[in-house]
């Protein structure tokens, strides 16, 4: 050990991230039904190197001294439980015997199947049998390392909430006999667009405005990029609309930081500083779009990403390819008909064709009545139209349905403009 | 010498336990620049407990789960306790529900009587 190599030279999130691997590989090693052992065998592998190295110093090669910790406590509990065939399917027999138990242990911790086995974790987190809001929550906690009461934080919710959820897929991950397998081939298409589907929500969730802490939901962001772009790494996974949904993600994100001024206060798109977008996540998400296009297939993601690489094309908010995005949402519209892309294409239109035209599409959306975003884009259109007792009409009725400070904030000073 | 006394924390998530031991390095390099930094050691959770004549009775312990437990030591330099207790202060476990017990190492001269 080096005694100058301090802390500053560790990787941010280094025990986050390889708690998620560890975890992912001790699963398959031992069997998912046995992940609270794994997850236990992890959180005294972390303690062990917090305890030691605040002493000494990091070790030259930090996820490398996790791995051999974590595999020597592997190994003991795989001494200690004689049953083989019941910890795990896949490797039973192996561990049975000395000879081969310990190589058994390594090869697992070689770097191409740890992601294989974060990619079987995912499958298994995004099961179809759990719900929704579970698989979320379920795959922060096993392939993300975060803790229930950061998860709780980042979806404003209580920590027994979040504790619910999991334990409610881990119940699932039971009585389905949930095990840590790349699916078949004919149900392999179905089971990726799950784990899309679960990874696009994750992303939304960190990315849409809130008034909790920024920091944490920047972070979901960032996993589920990191968690979709494994998806994207493995042959069996990497379908071009896995690719477009980084796609997407890489665009969203490049806009991140230009998002919020200084005070937390939502930027619109049509004010922000284009300079502050990220240029590396945008010149990576034209390079993936390429890379989503063939072999041809158009998914909601495919379309999503492509309208995204409209708006970071575009120098200023006036030079912006409407026509181009409103033909995009036209197309999105008829793969997923529901009002919140009906309600996006309209607000293209604004632009794209003109006001009344965005007006009379808002004004036939059913199913947006609850939904603050929908009464503030009339009450815009109206302000645009200069009917300004109207504008304020409706975006006081979008005011008294968010509970977002910071768009509170902004529809405050929309009403006090009118 | 400081002895670390704590709770063996149970439920820190990873970016926690990353997030706590940055500070102990950092702790430990201010003590180390300041030249007051000699030497420590973590020690690992469990141990034996012996007593009795000859060792007649070995139990595991001294200490049962969740009770409080030395987790290391360091030896410093300091003049004297007054400075070691300064020192001591910047523990990051402190706070936590942790002590740090400031003890002076007897320096003895061999061949004279102490």
């Amino acid at each position: 050990m080096d005694q100058n190599k301090n802390i500053n030279q560790l990787v941010d999130h280094l025990f986050r991230h390889e708690s998620g691997k560890m975890i992912a590989v001790l699963s398959r090693l031992l069997g998912l039904q046995n992940i609270e052992v794994a997850q236990d065998i992890v959180q005294d592998t972390l303690l062990q190197a917090m305890s030691t190295w605040g002493y000494k110093a990091v070790p030259d090669n930090p996820a490398g001294w996790l791995y051999r910790v974590a595999k020597n406590k592997a190994i003991d509990f795989l001494r200690r439980e004689k049953r083989f065939h019941k910890i795990s399917p896949e490797y039973g027999y192996l561990l049975e015997s000395e000879y081969t138990l310990s190589s058994t242990v390594n090869n697992l911790f070689l770097e191409n199947e740890i992601q294989d086995s974060q990619l079987r974790m995912m499958f298994a987190c995004c099961h179809p049998s759990i719900a929704e809001e579970s698989q979320i929550a379920l795959t922060l906690k096993t392939l993300c390392g975060l803790s229930v009461n950061e998860i709780s934080k980042a979806f404003l919710t209580t920590d027994e909430t979040i504790a619910k959820r999991i334990y409610r897929a881990k119940e699932k991950i039971k009585t389905e006999k949930i095990e840590l397998q790349v699916p078949q081939s004919y149900e392999l298409s179905s089971r990726v667009d799950t784990v899309l589907k679960s990874l696009y929500l994750l992303f939304n969730e960190g990315y849409k405005s809130s008034n909790s802490d920024k920091l944490i939901r920047e972070d979901l962001c960032e996993e589920a990029m990191r968690l979709c772009f494994l998806v994207t790494q493995h042959s069996l996974t990497a379908f071009p609309r896995s690719k477009a949904l980084l796609t997407l993600m890489c665009f969203q994100a490049s806009r991140l930081d230009a998002r919020l001024d200084d005070k937390n206060n939502i930027i619109l798109l049509k004010y922000q500083d284009r300079s502050k977008w990220n240029r590396s996540l945008m010149s990576k998400g034209f390079e993936l779009m390429e890379e989503a296009a063939e072999p041809f297939e158009v998914s909601t993601y495919h379309l999503e990403a492509a309208i995204a690489s409209q708006h970071a094309a575009a120098r200023s908010f006036e030079q912006t390819n409407w026509k181009n995005i409103y033909h995009l949402y036209e197309m999105l519209y008829q793969l997923q008909p529901n009002p919140v892309v009906a309600m996006n294409k309209a607000i293209a239109s604004a632009y794209a064709i003109n006001k009344q035209n965005a007006l009379n599409e808002l004004q036939q959306i059913k199913g947006l009545e609850n939904h603050h975003l929908y009464y503030a884009s009339i009450g815009e259109i109206y302000f645009d139209l200069e009917n300004k007792p109207e504008a304020k009409k409706f975006y006081q009725k979008a005011l008294d349905l968010t509970s977002s400070a910071y768009e509170q904030q902004l529809l405050k000073s929309k009403i006090n403009n009118c | 010498m400081f002895i670390f006394e704590g709770v063996q924390p149970g439920n820190l998530s990873p970016e926690h336990m990353q997030e706590h031991m940055g500070k102990w390095m950092a702790w430990i390099d201010k003590l180390r620049k300041a030249n007051k930094y000699v030497a420590g050691e973590p020690l690992l959770p469990g141990g034996k407990l012996v007593s009795g004549p000859n060792g007649k009775s070995v139990t595991d312990g001294p200490y049962t789960e969740g009770k409080e437990v030395v987790g290391g030591f360091f030896i410093i330099n300091a003049k004297d306790i007054d400075e070691a207790v300064e020192l001591s202060k910047d523990c990051p476990d402190l706070g936590h529900g942790s002590k740090v017990q400031v003890r002076q190492v007897m320096k003895v001269e061999v061949g004279q009587p102490a």
